[in-house]
């Protein structure tokens, strides 16, 4: 169905029927309950879970498929947010040409900065993305201020000129919206003693993330991603094979670019304010982790490790002491407090301490990430069976996570 | 005229001088060895006639037309592939999908944006990629990792995916080089087949003499840089100044 075989049909359905139910799938405490708390079930987070998917999805088509570790990208994404303000500013708050313009501008930048990075392979072409990078955070911050705001970032404001929209009533403030359609409306259904938020914005970012899954799978299974898995391969076989490696990887950089600065403008839409903290080298760090935690060169890998750090970084950090002391109260005083001591750097702004254990014993254990642990788990029970449970399909089986 | 003619052909690195004054011509459709002890320039020679070395003085021209300053994959693209003296193969592909990329690098030239369509729904490529792992006997580990395979295998997969380009000259740079007996038998059946069923050039550079004058059709021998003699096999084994140069006694 839709050009893809069998098995990718089935895992695009599977991950279709996933994000469109997630605002059930999210939510599996009751309100008011103890385990509330890890209820990701709430708008500004699922936006995040799929806008931070498309964005390790698009990073997976550079660094799963052609080994190349980029550690700019954040610059793109960047980009794409400034790209879609100003449309919202100068043209309208419909979202299409925010979204649509954050993908051109962000592949044009990424175009002119993979022509010089991909010069150089190795660790040599990470800092020079990386290099990038710095240098468009810190040109945002500074002497870029009547194009990026600054420090202070940019907002639509009522003086905008916003040539498409009509003027809005005196008090009002402008609102991201698909024709008319307000990104942060939301329609609450409210069961028992659970609470279930359907979010336009959301929504749109899910069918967003969905097309774009569904190209990287079709890029996958071209010739084209053939080219890229045999250059990160042996890249010197490709080249007296007759193929200019080149230019396949630099299309690589560029369509990687362009769903980040898709991510970026969806993020824009869901929340319209730009600041260049979007930038910093952390941000691209970020997506590498994901996509690695994930499993790089799987298809679904990346949107499970965004899914991963994204939900690790709202729910564990939003645990404290007081917390933890109620979990742990029928324990002996003395007890409790141990217990409590022993795992209270772990959460709340410990999280990054969790975060990196979990991503050493990924790499140590796993190596090809989650996908990799659910591949096992699924052999480990289909065992009595013919060991063909591919997880979904997350390989081809001809290529072995390595 | 042969189809490969080099023509004083000189390559310094540093002070040493790799080659000096070689000329070569390869006549179409024969098999060329070229042969020499170690440091001879064997290696030197090849990479400046595939691209990775340019000369620094004289000419290679490929049928008419010069190779030099050209990169490795439009040198590929005139017609000549390259074999290694390790098997360079795709480990972490298919057998399969190894011999794909040169047929889809024959037929869509050195870069082509074919990102949408399905690499399986192309079944004109997935025949002959068929009919040439079946020319090898390889059909049956189509779906093999590539890394997995025998020294041997990744040899006639390295092979395979040469001659499914229809190369008007395959190069063979030491092709049995730290192989078993029965392996180099093999790869000599394999080139032997090669030879007698298509119409094409082979220049092979070797150490072991038992491939060489089982193959060659001529015999180029190189010694510190410079041809010494190119004759035919039967004269060259005997020859006095091939004795002197493989037995030592160094100029």
């Amino acid at each position: 169905m839709f050009g893809l075989d069998a098995k990718d049909t089935r895992l695009v359905l599977i991950v279709a029927v996933l994000t469109m139910l997630a605002p059930f799938i999210l939510n599996p405490f009751p309100e008011g309950s103890e385990l509330a708390q890890f209820n990701a079930g709430y708008p500004d987070l699922m936006q995040r879970f799929v806008i931070f998917g498309i964005f390790a999805i698009g990073f997976n088509i550079l660094f799963g498929l052609t080994g190349y570790l980029s550690f700019g990208h954040a610059a793109f994404l960047g980009v794409g947010s400034y790209a879609a303000i100003w449309m919202m500013k100068l043209l309208t708050m419909n979202v299409v040409p925010a979204i649509f313009m954050a993908i051109v501008i962000a592949g044009i930048f990424s175009l002119f900065v993979g022509w010089i990075s991909l010069r150089r392979t190795g660790i040599y072409f990470s800092i020079l993305t990386l290099a990038f990078a710095q240098m468009s955070f810190a040109l945002a911050y500074s002497v870029l201020t009547p194009l990026t705001g600054g420090e202070t970032g940019l907002q639509p404001k009522m003086a905008d000129p916003r040539i498409l929209d009509g003027s809005l009533a005196e008090g009002t403030t402008p609102r991201a919206n698909l024709f008319g359609l307000q990104m942060s409306s939301s329609y609450e259904l409210s069961v028992g003693g659970w609470l279930f938020t359907f979010n336009a914005g959301y929504y749109l970012a899910a069918v967003v993330m969905l097309i774009a899954f569904y190209i990287s799978i079709r890029i996958f299974r071209s010739p084209f991603g053939m080219m890229l898995r045999a250059i990160k391969c042996n890249q010197q076989r490709l080249n007296y094979t007759g193929l200019n490696s080149k230019p396949y990887t630099l299309a690589a950089f560029v369509i990687s670019g362009m769903y980040a600065g898709l991510a970026g403008g969806l993020m824009v839409a869901m929340d319209t304010q730009v600041g260049p903290e979007r930038m910093f080298w952390t941000a691209s760090g970020e997506v590498v982790l994901m996509t690695i935690l994930g499993g790089a060169g799987t298809l679904i890998g990346p949107v499970l490790g965004a899914g991963m750090i994204k939900y690790m970084e709202n729910i564990i950090s939003k645990i404290n002491s007081t917390i933890l002391h109620e979990w742990f109260y029928w324990m002996p005083d003395g007890l409790e407090d141990f217990v409590v001591a022993m795992i209270y750097p772990f959460i709340g702004k410990g999280w990054h301490l969790t975060l990196g254990i979990m991503f050493m014993l990924v790499v140590i254990f796993l190596p090809g990430g989650l996908v990799e642990g659910g591949q096992r788990i699924a052999r480990l029970f289909g065992k009595g069976k013919k060991a063909e449970t591919d997880e979904g399909g997350t390989k081809p089986s001809s290529t072995p996570a390595e | 005229m042969g189809i490969l003619e080099v023509k004083g052909v000189g390559k310094n690195f540093g002070g040493l001088k790799a080659l000096s004054d070689v000329n070569l011509s390869v006549q179409e459709n024969t098999v060329h060895a070229i042969i020499g002890p170690n440091g001879a320039g064997k290696s030197t020679l090849l990479n400046c006639l595939v691209g990775k070395l340019i000369p620094d003085t004289g000419s290679v021209m490929f049928d008419g037309q010069s190779v030099l300053g050209r990169k490795p994959h439009e040198i590929n693209q005139m017609g000549i592939s390259r074999v290694f003296q390790t098997p360079e193969i795709f480990g972490d592909l298919t057998v399969m999908e190894n011999v794909l990329i040169p047929c889809f690098a024959k037929r869509d030239g050195a870069f082509e944006l074919n990102a949408i369509s399905a690499v399986s729904g192309q079944n004109d490529m997935k025949e002959k990629a068929e009919g040439i792992l079946r020319d090898v006997n390889m059909l049956d580990k189509r779906n093999m990792h590539a890394a997995a395979m025998s020294r041997g295998d990744k040899r006639r997969l390295e092979m395979a995916m040469c001659l499914v380009q229809e190369p008007r000259m395959l190069l063979l740079d030491e092709p049995t080089a730290g192989m078993a007996r029965a392996d180099t038998n093999n790869t000599i059946d394999l080139l032997k087949e090669i030879k007698e069923q298509r119409d094409i050039t082979i220049a092979i550079i070797e150490h072991d003499m038992h491939v060489v004058f089982s193959l060659a059709d001529r015999i180029t021998v190189l010694a510190q840089g410079t041809p010494l003699v190119e004759d035919l096999p039967e004269n060259i084994k005997g020859h006095p100044k091939v004795r002197e140069a493989y037995l030592g006694e160094a100029h």
